[in-house]
Parts: C-alpha cells; sequence; structure tokens
C-alpha cells in the first residue's frame, strides 16, 4: 500500500505475526518446496526473524471437522464380527493393524494406519447433544449450547491468548457450513474467516478500481470523514465499540498481501496435490498446511456430510476416499516440515453413529461414546484412551455401563488447551461481566507427553 | 456501444434526470392518517416555507393523555441524571433522528426523495409527521415483522416441509398491517391448530419439531424456554435439569417468591403436551401426556402444567394452550408487557432498557421508565404503535451521540447519549440500495427494485454474518464485513458497474452544482449535509472534473460515505 500509513498495531486481536521464523521452513524454501511461493520478501522476514532471539515457536491448531457426526464404528473404534459392527460380509468394516503396536481401526484407511503412531484415540467420549446443531456447538466449544451467552470456540480462544502480526485472519475455516466457529463473548473479531473453495480466489479481495483511485478512497475515508466522526462522540470509539478503522486497515493490507497465497492450493506441484488426494477435503487440508506455514493460528477443514442415517457403510466408505489421504498426507506433511511438534490436529464431529444398525442400513445421532482423534503439539501418539463395548447392553437408563473410561466433551477441551499451553482455568468476564473459564474439565493427562 | 445501447443509455440518463429533478423540487408531501401536530413537543416557529398542517379535526381517543405520560417519562430521566450526575447530550439534529427512526422502523435510512419532504415539514411538526409516515408505511410491517419473528422461530431454516419461515412472516407482517392487538398476536401463537401453511400461526409449534427423532411431535422443552423468553423475558432454561442453586432465577409471585425449580420449567413445558402434529397440522390431543424424568428420579412421571408466578392470572380456561395462552396475555401478568416494551425498546436503540434483554426480574426494582410504559402498553390495548410513539418522543430518545463533553458508556447506560450500536446486516444492505437510488423503495415501487433489493440482500446478509437471536450483543466490525462494503458485489454494482443507472451517474446528470452534489451524496448516504471541512476537501476533489472523470469521483465519494463507521453503526 502507498502514500500513507497503515499504522503498526496489529488488528482485531485475531491477527498475528509468527511462523515465518521457523528454520525448517527456511530449509523447505531453500530445497524449494515449503514456502517456495512466497515472494523475496517474505522470505527475507522469515530469515529476520530467524536471527532474532527465539522464543518457543508458536502454537496452532487444525481442526478436521466431520459434519453429520461419523460413525466410530467405520473409523477408529471398529468391533468387526460382532453384532453392533454389522453382519453383511460385503458391508461391513473390517480392522487392520496400523503402525501403532495394538491398534486396530477400520480397514477403509490404510493410509491413516501408516501414521498411527502420531496419532491418539479418545474412544470414549461421552456428550448431552444429539442435534445437529447443538452437538456442532458443544464439539466446537466445550460448552452445551446455553440461550444467554455464546462460548467461544477452540480456534477463537486460541487467538485470545496470542498475538502475532500477520495480514491475512488469524482464524480460520475451510467449507464451513452454517455453525463455523465463532468469537462468541470474546467478540466478533474472533469469528473464523470463512473460506469456500480453495480453488479460487477470496471473494472480494480484489479493489474495483485501479490501486491509485482505491488508495485515495482510503485516504479520503481514513483522513476527512472517519475522524469527523469519532470527534466528540464516545471515548475510544474504534478500540472498545466499533473496530472500524482497525478492520479497514487490516482489510486493505490483506488485498495486497503475499500471504493471500496461502489461500490458494492451485500453484501446488501436482505430485503434493496428488499426495492430498483429488477432494474438495484433500484441497481444504493442503491449503491448511500453507496457512499453518505463514502463521495462521487456527484452520478448521470441513468434511460432511457423515449423516448416515440411511446406507451406513456405504456413506462411510465414500467420506473415507477423501479423509484417508488428505488426513495421513496432513501428518506426513506436517511433520516433514516440523510443523507438528506444534500443530495439534484434531478429528471430530458433533457425535458418533449408534452402534445398533437400523432398519435402513443407518446408524442415527450417538453421543453415548464415541471418537476424537488427537495428534501432534505435544499428544503421544500410538495411545488409546477408554473403549465402548463390543456388546453394549444399550440400557437408556444407564448408557455409561457401555463405556469404559468415559471422558466428557470438557476433558477432551481441556485436553487441547493444556496442549496448546492456553491457560484454560483463569477467568474471562463476558460482556454481562459473568465470570467464565474456557473450560471447567480435566485435561486426560495420559495423552500429554 | 451499437447504437441500441446508445439510445437505452440516452433514454435511462434523461428518465432519471426527469425523475431526479422532481425529487430535488419535491413539492408534494402526503399527510399521514395518524397524524396529530403536537405530541413531539416541538415549539419552533414555522418559517413562511414550511409546509404547515392544520391541527386534526377531532383528536382521536386517547390522544388525552398523551402528554401526561411523555411528561412522567422524560420527568424520569432528569431525575436519573441528576441523581447519578451526569451530563447529558443535546437533542440530536431533526436529520439524525429521521436517520434513526427510518432504521428502526423501516429497517433502511431514508431516501433522498424522503429527506426532501422531511424537510418540507415545519420544523414543529416534522418528527410526527415522520413517525407517522414511517408506521404506515409497509415497509415497517415487514421489518418489525422480520425482527419479531427471529424471537418466536429464531433464524434457522427449521425442519423441512412442516416449516414455512417465509409464510410465517408475511403472516406477522399482515397482523401488523391490520393493527391486531399484540396480545392477541402472541395468543394465537400460542394456541392455533391447523397446517403451516394455512394457519401460519402454527409455524411457532412445528419449528421446534425434530424431524430426525422417532416421535415427531412438537418439543415441550423449547417451546417453555421460548414462551419464557420471548414473551416473559424470564430465562429459566437452566431449571429444564435442575434447580436453581446459584439464587440467579426467583419466581413466585410478590411477597411470595421461590426459588426456581426443575418442577417449574417442565410444568410450564406441560401446557404443550398434548399439542401434536397430524394430517390437519398442529392439534390438541386430550390423550397425551407430559412425562419427564427429573434429577436423581428413578422413573419418568406425567408432569402436570402449572405455571410459575402470577398465579392469580391463570384462568384455566380452555385446551391446555389456550389457558397459557391467556395467561401470558393477562393484563395482570406484568412480565408480558414489561418484556415487549423491552423489546421494542432494543428494536429503536439497538439495546434494551434491562440487559440481557430476556431476563428481567420479577420481582424488585426495575427502571421506572420500563414500568410506565409497560402499564401504558396495556392500558392502550397492546397497541404497538403507540408504545414506538411513546418511545421515539422521549427525551432519551432524542438525545445526540455527539457532545462537548467526553462520552463514556455511563452517558449510555443512563440514555444522556445515543448509544452507539452496530447496524444489522439487512439494515446495512437496505441502506446500501436504498443509499443508491434516491428515491425511497418500498411496497409501492416497481417489482424489479423490490426483486433487487431482496435477491440481493439476503445474499449480502449472509455474507456479513446474521447474528441470530443474540442480537443485541455489543460487537464490533470484521475483516468480512470491511471487505464486503469495499469491494463485494452489491457496492460495486451500484458505484462502478451499470453506469447507465448506478448512483454515480444519476447524480452527475442531476446536480451540475459541485456544491449541491457533495450535499446530495451526503445526504443519501450519511442522511446529512457534510461539514465545512467535509465539503471543501471533496469540492476540490471535483473541481474542475468533467464526463467520466467527475462521474468516477462521485463512485469515489459514495465508496468513502459506504464505508465509514457512521454509515455502518448507529447513532
Amino acid at each position: 500500500m502507498s502514500q500513507f500509513n497503515f499504522g503498526s498495531e496489529s488488528v482485531g486481536a485475531c491477527r498475528s505475526a509468527a511462523h515465518l521464523s521457523r528454520r525448517s521452513l527456511l530449509q523447505k524454501t531453500a530445497a524449494g518446496v515449503g514456502l517456495a511461493w512466497l515472494s523475496p520478501l517474505a522470505q527475507q522476514l522469515a530469515r529476520a526473524e530467524e536471527s532474532a532471539p527465539s522464543g518457543k515457536p508458536p502454537k496452532s491448531v487444525i481442526v478436521l471437522w466431520m459434519e453429520g457426526g461419523p460413525s466410530q464404528l467405520e473409523t477408529f473404534d471398529p468391533h468387526p464380527g460382532t453384532t453392533i459392527g454389522g453382519k453383511d460380509p460385503l458391508a461391513s468394516v473390517k480392522a487392520i493393524d496400523t503402525a501403532a503396536k495394538g491398534i486396530q481401526i477400520a480397514d477403509l484407511y490404510p493410509r491413516i494406519a501408516e501414521q498411527m503412531e502420531h496419532i491418539s484415540l479418545i474412544r470414549s467420549v461421552v456428550s448431552k447433544e444429539g442435534d445437529h446443531e447443538r452437538g456442532s456447538y458443544t464439539m466446537k466449544s466445550g460448552w452445551v449450547p446455553d440461550p444467554t451467552l455464546v462460548h467461544p470456540s477452540l480456534g477463537a480462544i486460541l487467538c485470545h491468548e496470542t498475538s502475532d502480526k500477520i495480514e491475512i485472519p488469524r482464524h480460520v475455516s475451510i467449507y464451513p457450513n452454517q455453525w463455523s466457529p465463532r468469537g462468541g463473548y470474546l467478540g466478533d473479531q474472533y469469528d473464523a474467516f470463512r473460506v469456500h473453495d480453495p480453488t479460487r480466489p477470496i471473494p472480494d479481495v480484489i479493489a474495483t478500481v485501479k490501486q491509485d483511485r482505491f488508495d485515495q478512497r482510503m485516504e479520503d475515508l481514513l483522513k476527512v470523514v472517519e475522524p469527523q466522526f469519532s470527534r466528540r462522540r464516545l471515548k475510544d470509539l474504534d478500540t472498545k465499540r466499533t473496530l472500524h478503522q482497525p478492520s479497514l486497515v487490516a482489510a486493505s493490507k490483506m488485498m495486497t498481501s503475499d500471504q493471500l497465497k496461502a489461500f490458494d492450493v492451485t500453484h501446488v506441484p501436482e505430485a503434493l496435490r496428488e499426495e492430498f488426494g483429488d477432494s474438495n477435503f484433500g484441497r481444504g487440508c493442503l491449503a491448511a498446511l500453507q496457512l499453518i506455514e505463514v502463521g495462521v493460528r487456527c484452520v478448521e477443514v470441513n468434511l460432511g456430510t457423515w449423516d448416515s442415517h440411511l446406507n451406513n457403510y456405504e456413506t462411510c466408505k465414500a467420506r473415507a476416499a477423501a479423509l484417508d489421504p488428505a488426513y495421513a498426507a496432513l501428518l506426513r506433511n506436517l511433520r516433514e516440515r516440523n510443523l507438528l511438534e506444534h500443530t495439534l490436529v484434531v478429528w471430530m464431529g458433533e457425535f458418533g453413529r449408534t452402534p445398533r444398525i437400523n432398519g435402513l442400513g443407518g446408524r442415527d445421532h450417538w453421543p453415548h461414546g464415541f471418537t476424537v482423534a488427537l495428534s501432534g503439539c505435544g499428544i503421544q501418539g500410538g495411545r488409546v484412551i477408554g473403549a465402548t463395548s463390543p456388546e453394549p447392553k444399550l440400557d437408556d437408563k444407564n448408557r455409561l455401563q457401555d463405556v469404559e473410561d468415559p471422558q466428557d466433551v470438557a476433558n477432551v477441551h481441556a485436553t487441547l488447551y493444556e496442549a496448546l499451553g492456553v491457560n484454560y482455568t483463569r477467568e474471562h468476564l463476558t460482556p454481562i461481566g459473568r465470570p467464565m473459564q474456557f473450560s471447567k474439565g480435566t485435561p486426560i493427562k495420559r495423552l500429554l507427553g | 456501444m451499437g447504437l441500441k445501447d446508445f439510445v437505452f443509455v440516452g433514454l435511462c440518463v434523461l428518465g432519471a434526470g426527469a425523475v431526479g429533478g422532481m425529487l430535488l423540487r419535491q413539492e408534494r408531501v402526503e399527510r399521514p392518517q395518524e397524524f396529530w401536530p403536537g405530541r413531539f413537543g416541538t415549539t419552533n416557529v414555522a418559517t413562511s416555507r414550511d409546509k404547515v398542517f392544520p391541527p386534526a379535526q377531532s383528536p382521536t381517543a386517547g390522544s388525552n393523555d398523551w402528554e401526561p405520560v411523555l411528561a412522567k417519562l422524560n420527568n424520569q430521566f432528569r431525575i436519573s441524571w441528576e441523581q447519578n450526575e451526569v451530563e447529558v447530550a443535546d437533542k440530536a439534529d431533526d436529520l439524525v433522528l429521521a436517520r434513526r427512526l427510518s432504521l428502526a422502523l423501516a429497517g433502511t435510512i431514508p431516501s433522498l426523495e424522503e429527506i426532501r419532504s422531511f424537510e418540507k415539514i415545519s420544523e414543529s411538526q416534522r418528527l410526527e409527521w415522520w413517525v407517522s409516515h414511517l408506521l404506515e408505511d409497509r415497509r415497517f410491517c415487514d421489518y418489525f415483522a422480520e425482527r419479531l419473528a427471529r424471537v418466536y422461530v429464531g433464524t434457522d431454516n427449521g425442519p423441512a416441509f412442516i416449516f414455512r419461515r417465509r409464510r410465517f412472516v408475511a403472516w406477522l407482517s399482515d397482523q401488523l398491517h391490520e393493527k391486531k392487538p399484540y396480545d392477541q398476536i402472541v395468543r394465537e401463537l400460542i394456541s392455533d391448530k391447523g397446517l403451516w401453511t394455512g394457519e401460519p400461526a402454527v409455524n411457532f409449534i412445528t419449528v421446534t419439531i425434530n424431524a430426525d427423532a422417532d416421535d415427531k411431535s412438537p418439543d415441550e422443552i423449547r417451546l417453555a424456554g421460548r414462551v419464557a423468553r420471548g414473551f416473559l423475558g424470564v430465562r429459566i432454561d437452566c431449571l429444564q435439569c435442575h434447580d436453581d442453586k446459584l439464587g440467579n432465577i426467583t419466581l413466585g409471585d410478590e411477597n411470595a417468591e421461590q426459588p426456581g425449580q426443575q418442577t417449574h420449567f417442565h410444568e410450564l413445558a406441560a401446557f404443550f403436551g398434548q399439542t401434536e402434529n397430524s394430517f390437519a397440522g398442529i392439534r390438541d390431543n386430550q390423550d397425551r401426556k407430559y412425562e419427564y424424568t427429573y434429577l436423581n428420579a428413578e422413573e419418568e412421571t406425567v408432569v402436570k402444567p402449572a405455571v410459575p408466578f402470577a398465579e392469580a392470572c391463570f384462568t384455566g380456561e380452555g385446551t391446555l394452550r389456550q389457558q397459557l395462552a391467556t395467561w401470558v396475555t393477562s393484563p395482570e401478568n406484568k412480565a408480558f408487557s414489561r418484556a415487549t416494551v423491552n423489546r421494542v425498546w432494543a428494536l429503536m436503540f439497538g439495546r434494551p432498557l434491562v440487559d440481557p434483554i430476556d431476563n428481567i426480574p420479577l420481582h424488585g426494582d426495575l427502571p421506572p421508565v420500563l414500568t410506565l410504559l409497560a402499564d401504558d402498553f396495556v392500558e392502550h390495548g397492546y397497541d404497538l404503535r403507540r408504545l414506538i410513539r411513546l418511545i421515539a418522543a422521549t427525551e432519551a430518545y432524542q438525545r445526540d451521540s455527539e457532545a462537548d463533553f467526553e462520552i463514556t458508556v455511563k452517558h449510555e447506560h443512563y440514555w444522556a447519549a445515543f448509544p452507539l450500536t452496530r447496524l444489522r446486516p439487512e439494515q446495512v444492505a437496505g441502506s446500501i440500495v436504498q443509499a443508491s437510488w434516491l428515491q425511497t423503495i418500498d411496497a409501492d415501487s416497481h417489482v424489479i427494485q423490490q426483486l433487487t433489493k431482496f435477491g440481493q440482500t439476503n445474499d449480502f446478509v449472509t455474507r456479513y454474518g446474521d447474528l441470530g437471536q443474540d442480537e443485541f450483543q455489543d460487537r464490533g466490525g470484521t475483516i468480512t464485513q470491511r471487505l464486503l462494503l469495499m469491494n463485494g458485489e452489491l457496492v460495486k454494482e451500484r458505484l462502478d458497474d451499470k453506469i447507465a443507472t448506478n448512483a454515480a451517474t444519476r447524480l452527475a446528470a442531476l446536480c451540475a452544482r459541485d456544491d449541491k452534489l457533495v450535499d446530495a451524496v451526503y445526504l443519501s448516504v450519511l442522511t446529512r449535509r457534510p461539514s465545512d471541512e467535509e465539503k471543501s476537501y471533496f469540492l476540490e476533489r471535483l473541481q474542475g472534473k468533467q464526463g467520466e472523470f467527475r462521474r468516477q469521483a462521485i463512485a469515489d465519494l459514495y465508496w468513502v460515505l459506504l464505508n465509514s463507521t457512521e454509515f455502518s453503526w448507529n447513532h
């Protein structure tokens, strides 16, 4: 941008500086992979930070969101040969061994099986929410919906608790549905920036007029019209209330930022794209990898639709075709680029599916014992927490008897915050002055290194 | 450009010029039906050029007790300002008030055409004229229906086939248009029977049906929560699972208060226990029961319906839902009128009198203004229009949002300065379209304009970010919103595309003089004239520019104003 000073303040708290400084990235850049698509300027930036006194690298999170509620039985918690595993030999899951000794997963996931020593499973997650909207809310925020308060999601909290300077939003949702992660009581500035298709340009980032005319418009706005409005009005109007000018400046910086390229996967070498698989979800995971590289704090990639009320097996098989290569490639590439040690990868959906197969060959909503998978950021791979019974009694008065070592959603979130180094027990005041902790759960220590 | 295109563009410009010429001169000003000059109490003397309407021939019933109520309301504000030692902002400029009222009642800013009419009216009658004009405009019914529908049925699409949101909103708009008393509307929502298409009120019930569940009956629990929050302004949702142990929920009657218990919630829910969905739509089946397993209980029990407070208002007549509806809207059930006043206040000011909007204490101290307005609302037959007029006429509503002293949140808290609140996405979208159209886009406009407005508005609202039901929370702007206003399709089309009909082209044709032009753009977008500093700055931008260069300079000015804080915030 030219002509006038945008100021050095980072905008909304959800913007930040960061990962450009990593040695690994430089190595990759030098080797012609990784950040090769960044401009020389951005590479210089990375080098400048490389020589600065370095603290611990900031942590990030990728949420692989399985919209609709994936079946635990046809993914990470198979019970082959049992009644609940399905009887039809052609349409039932089988289990395969994985790289992690003693852990078997569904045979639909051979590539993930190879990565299993980097993945840990919580097979005993229990929730109270069996509705898509409420389940999404609960799993993304760690709290049951409360009509009087909107809880922030995981990514919003991580952004709130960190600060750095990048020119693109720090919280991103790729292929979002209507319930993309929200800032909730922390504020809209922490909402995920929604990206509908990483093979197409980000909407509305191209000025509708030539750059000199755009710059002139911005100057007229910031120099003349904005001061006229704020002059006699509410104290700290911009910083405490509207966030208007900060977001204007951030938006215009983003429009010309080199880092926008991190959203785009069309320039990626063919081989790498193939590794992630020819699917939207694969391209979304590839974009997530690039975004984490430039310093984005949280990326959610959505894979729908797991809502297998009909033909459960076929539905799961179709999803697996996209999930298996993408998830495996994401973990492998994060590791190769030395990003996995400070990037948490969470695989989850709003709930699991019923152990019993219904009359239409489907499985219905089931929050009473399902799986969440975790990797990276200090999570010990190749471990399993809890178990679901291969022959559940399914007594609706006593659901928990079918689950060994049940973990409620709050415990899952406390574990995530612990891994990310977020102080989740500190109280924050909501806009109406209600003190709230980010989580009241207990972290599952056996997963943490 | 082909000959045909050339002729078309020529005709468009000529047409726009002709219409615009009328606009800029605007002679005809209609007299609204319910127009009683003097209700807004301004005493300025009219100049000979102003339009002054003669007084109404015979004051309609109810007009006599207008002034005492208004005086009491204003007195309460003055007492509060004095006691809390807050400086009070001056009265806002008439055009600022016109913008505020238009955003609150029609969901959009005033058109240039309306501003011209407004300024024709004598100052002493202006606000009365403007409020009457808006309340008689179909846009008011449509807009208020949409805002109220959020409370009744939320913003989700709901279950397919058995829930028709658009039909529901249209029905609500019709009820407002017919001036149906508000209590009657609410009774129909709670107790109506029939199909969601033929009896649109039942969508209030059908929206809660879980299409995925085996038992496709309405959800008593969601309905109970919604009745409590939406109609009575009490949050008892926590009681769904357990008794209130924290002293947050106090029910019962004055001097016989009770801590909230789990039974309170489910006894309220039990009023919907006989409601079922059938081939004939929603109906009441006396064989049905509401059963629930209370916390720590071994078994499900049949829950008998009972009201959690104001038992004296409960008559027990009719079906269970009719019993509930009559109790909710009973004139003695103060919670109902207070909840309505608090919501209408929030729709006017952008924030409620008691915050959060749906958590008004049943007992103890309340703002006297809330009580006064609630009592007046009941005494005047639950007339929403009177309530709106009263609020608009208060000194609080007419405070400026700027002052010579430093405004803090304390001033806003005591309504000594008008609170700055973010506009809703549909207000922003409607205002962009309106700002670039000059004439008023309303139900009488050409159908193509309507289509333009609705088609594009919906797309914009999704992108801008709908706040859903929690629409009165303080929230700042986002990067996505800024990108949408800087470079988005809605703005681009109106400024830089469709050259023949866009705002810049039209104004370039209408205003030969640059100073008139700058005024017109400011009035169209910000509903005010530029300050001296702004005017001279933008006159310089326009100086010596001709043809396409002039048109571009106008588009630039439009863009700058559309992207300002002032445009996106209510002030």
